[in-house]
């Protein structure tokens, strides 16, 4: 019963999401208030239907309901709590439902703080809203029907596949997603902007918003998926350059892009088309992301991908929003006009490069994971496109990127002095060299790592420098503090997010500089790895909720202080008869000491033990970028001076 | 990332489950260095994308001994690579070879670079001819104001 509400309901909210996207944008073309005025009320009536929706497969999935097919194939009532709700997302149609879900949030709330919008773009912006949303819930509907029954029920569900029973992946998806479905709301924008024929600085400040919150969330959620990996499938990586992966990272990519040069439009009125533009290429990489995972086209590796009707609907879907909206922006863009000038050495001039180089960077992962498509198609070759391509051929974008971005924030607007910003940077430049050559020093010949700590000093240090300068603290050091408190937030939050890359960099470095150990031990047995001394103790067996597991004991000694105890575990999970290895891991934030543990014979085990130096510095950069998005959302600015254009234009 | 390693779990699922063998490593660091270099170059045939040091599916436990035999042997990096690559083909490398296939891949980089400052210096050069023509009612203006500061 509850499945078959669940059901109406996303047929409701389609319905809804049709009204809600025809009688806003009509009202809007012809200036009818009574039309406008539906888009808020229908948004919100979606979202209950949608939200009405979720919960009843959340409910069946806690109840366990043997009925439903997907929670027959994806859940098992010896499950926890938390696994029976995460199974709910984990899958292909409860994803696609999760997914719009946030979609129709993100609606409500363009409906409701979005009063200060002028009706007009706000209409349109629900709109377009409501226009992706009945796609995707007419995909749902036709392809991908999450409430499917199953008669007569089996005794019990299959199981969720146990690597995925894990606190950081419970909530990867939904951060993706948010990030993801973020970019709908600013291409819902731009695509309201062609249609007014007008782009302006309150347009800017009220994209700058959805794009830092959209970034944000996609930064954490690439973050989650990658240090899952990290822990979770015991080999001490952390990016694999698979397509997934690169769907995830070509909407970040764009998205940073985005949310730099709309900083252009709301300070500076220029860069506009090339604004909107962008926007409609972020929903379109979130798009083309959703299209490669579920429809199988590429030669990978995704559960998802097994329908190809799921795929040509997706794919259908995928052109007709963006080829519609980029017809669009062909016939309206000129209209925009007002390109600022400025010189091509200014702010803008380095938000331009950052543009270019973030973009181009884009352009290579989005080739590198076709291209094994094309090129099969095109030419008949079978080729692999991996990592090693991928590090050559972004690696020389990237360095002038890292480059600039120390540099960009201490241009001024309009027209710089290269010569003045480089003077306040000598002793930034100074620091990073240094640690370049420190680590030739300390490391020996490793040329990448030395260059990847020369970035993070170049990039955590050309923050802080950026800071000083702003609050004046060596020209006027009585003020600093006053000028500290009264810097704008967005200020704080750009050099707190650069300053968050530097840490990914020096992580990313120290990983570098990992060693690891591949060894067969006896329990009392030892072996030497990084300086330290790691002893077997035992292995045993353990029994968990719903797995039981061989549990290795690790003691890890630094001459006759005991360092830490590792227990790395073989798990296997009765339900779905699967084995998982589950590593141990000790941190002290600037090194993981890592351990796992293999076959076991002759009464010992293999063991693979890693030194990781400053592994988790990759994810607190993550994070550190997330809040420095966070903190320049929050700015005064964003939130007070939005509504400024409405005031303007409400005596009419 | 879901996705993929769900796929990877099903397919593979011994490549996840085991952790190598110690026998396998070569007894001089130096070499195994070497041996991991190449290796991480080289695509296990049968998995999704991992290179040869990342799965233990048994294609590629061959193959990683394949490649530390020839190591120890004394052959350099490139040797081996091109003794892998002319037996299992194109398809093995993960770094691909630069054919007519793939031509533009490896353009990609400069082509994306290079037409986006071709856009800009376009886009650039007409922004600046916009701003340098005055309309005959700007004209008029300025001459005005000129007058009225002078």
């Amino acid at each position: 019963m509850i499945g078959e509400l669940g059901h109406f309901a996303l047929a409701l909210g389609c319905i809804l999401a049709l009204a809600q996207a025809i009688l806003p944008l009509i009202g809007a073309h012809r200036r009818d208030a009574r039309l406008m005025a539906l888009a808020s009320p229908l948004a919100g009536a979606q979202l209950i239907a949608i939200a009405s929706a979720f919960g009843a497969l959340l409910w069946a999935f806690a109840v366990n309901d043997t009925t439903v097919s997907n929670v027959v194939l994806n859940s098992h009532s010896q499950k926890p709590l938390l696994y029976k709700f995460s199974g709910a997302w984990g899958n292909h149609e409860g994803s696609m439902v999760l997914w719009v879900l946030i979609l129709a949030l993100c609606g409500g709330a363009v409906a409701g703080f979005g009063r200060d919008l002028p009706s007009a773009l706000q209409a349109r912006v629900i709109g377009i809203l409501g226009l992706i949303a009945a796609g995707f819930l007419g995909f749902i509907i036709f392809t991908s029907n999450p409430f499917e029954r199953v008669w007569p029920p089996p005794m019990d569900g299959q199981g969720l596949n146990p690597i995925l029973q894990d606190p950081g992946l419970a909530f990867h998806p939904p951060m993706l997603y948010l990030g993801y479905v973020g970019y709908a709301v600013t291409f819902a924008f731009a695509v309201a902007a062609l249609l007014e024929g007008r782009v302006d600085a309150a347009w800017g400040r009220w994209v700058r918003p959805w794009s830092l919150a959209a970034w944000s969330f996609l930064t954490l959620g690439i973050a989650l998926g990658s240090w899952w990996a990290y822990y979770e499938l015991g080999w001490g990586g952390y990016w694999f350059w698979d397509p997934v992966e690169n769907a995830s990272l070509l909407p970040w990519l764009i998205g940073a892009a985005l949310l730099h040069s709309a900083i252009v439009v709301e300070k500076r009125e220029s860069l506009k088309i090339w604004t909107v533009l962008l926007a409609i290429l972020a929903f379109g990489m979130s798009l083309l992301g959703t299209f490669l995972v579920r429809s199988g086209v590429l030669n990978s590796v995704h559960a998802f991908a097994n329908d190809p009707a799921r795929g040509v609907f997706i794919l259908a879907l995928l052109m007709a929003y963006v080829a519609g909206a980029l017809a669009l922006f062909a016939w309206r863009a000129p209209k925009l006009g007002g390109t600022g000038i400025f010189a091509p050495l200014s702010r803008e001039g380095g938000l331009v490069l950052n543009n270019l180089l973030l973009c181009s960077i884009a352009a290579v992962v989005l080739v590198g994971t076709l291209w094994p498509m094309f090129a099969d198609i095109l030419f008949g070759a079978k080729i692999s496109v991996g990592a090693p391509f991928f590090n050559a051929a972004t690696a020389p974008l990237a360095i002038p990127l890292v480059a600039a971005m120390a540099l960009g924030p201490m241009l001024a607007w309009k027209r710089a002095d290269l010569a003045g910003a480089l003077q306040r940077l000598w002793w930034v430049g100074a620091l990073a060299v240094a640690s370049a050559f420190l680590t030739l020093l300390v490391a020996g010949y490793h040329v990448w790592p030395a260059l990847g700590f020369a970035a993070a000093a170049w990039l955590i240090f050309g923050a802080a420098a950026d800071i000083l300068d702003r609050i004046a603290a060596f020209r006027r050091p009585s003020q600093a503090w006053n000028r500290a408190r009264g810097l704008p937030r967005a200020a704080w939050g750009g050099a707190i997010a650069h300053a968050g890359v530097g840490v990914m960099f020096a992580g990313l470095a120290g990983m570098g500089l990992a060693t690891d150990a591949l060894v067969a031990l006896k329990p009392g047995e030892a072996t030497r790895l990084a300086g330290y001394e790691w002893r077997l103790e035992r292995i045993r067996d353990v029994q968990g909720p719903n797995w039981s597991a061989r549990r290795a004991t690790v003691t890890v000694l630094d001459g006759a202080r005991v360092v830490t105890v590792l227990e790395p575990e073989k798990r296997f999970f009765p339900v779905g008869r699967m084995n998982t290895t589950e590593a141990a891991i000790h941190t002290n934030a600037l090194r993981d000491l890592y351990a796992v543990l293999g076959d076991e014979r002759d009464g010992g085990g293999v063991l693979r033990l890693h030194h990781n130096p400053l592994a988790p510095w990759i994810w607190f950069g993550a994070v550190i970028m997330a809040l420095g998005g966070g903190l320049s959302l929050s700015d005064r600015r964003v939130r007070v001076s939005a509504p400024s254009r409405k005031a303007a234009t409400a005596p009419a | 990332m879901t996705r993929w390693l769900f796929f990877c779990l099903l397919l593979a699922l011994p490549a996840w489950a085991a952790v190598g063998d110690p026998n396998e490593r070569l007894p001089d660091p130096a070499k195994e260095a070497i041996a991991r270099e190449i290796g991480r170059e080289l695509r296990c045939l049968v998995c999704q994308n991992q290179s040869i040091e990342d799965s233990d599916a048994q294609l590629a436990r061959d193959l990683r001994r394949l490649v530390r035999e020839r190591v120890a042997a004394g052959e350099d990096s490139a040797a081996v690579i091109r003794f892998v690559h002319q037996r299992y083909g194109d398809f093995v490398l993960l770094r691909p070879p630069v054919t007519a296939a793939t031509m533009l891949l490896w353009a990609t980089p400069i082509l994306a670079l290079g037409g986006g400052i071709a856009v800009i210096m376009l886009r650039r050069r007409r922004a600046l001819a916009e701003a340098a023509a005055l309309s005959p009612e700007e004209a008029r203006r300025l001459a005005e104001l000129d007058r009225g500061a002078a």
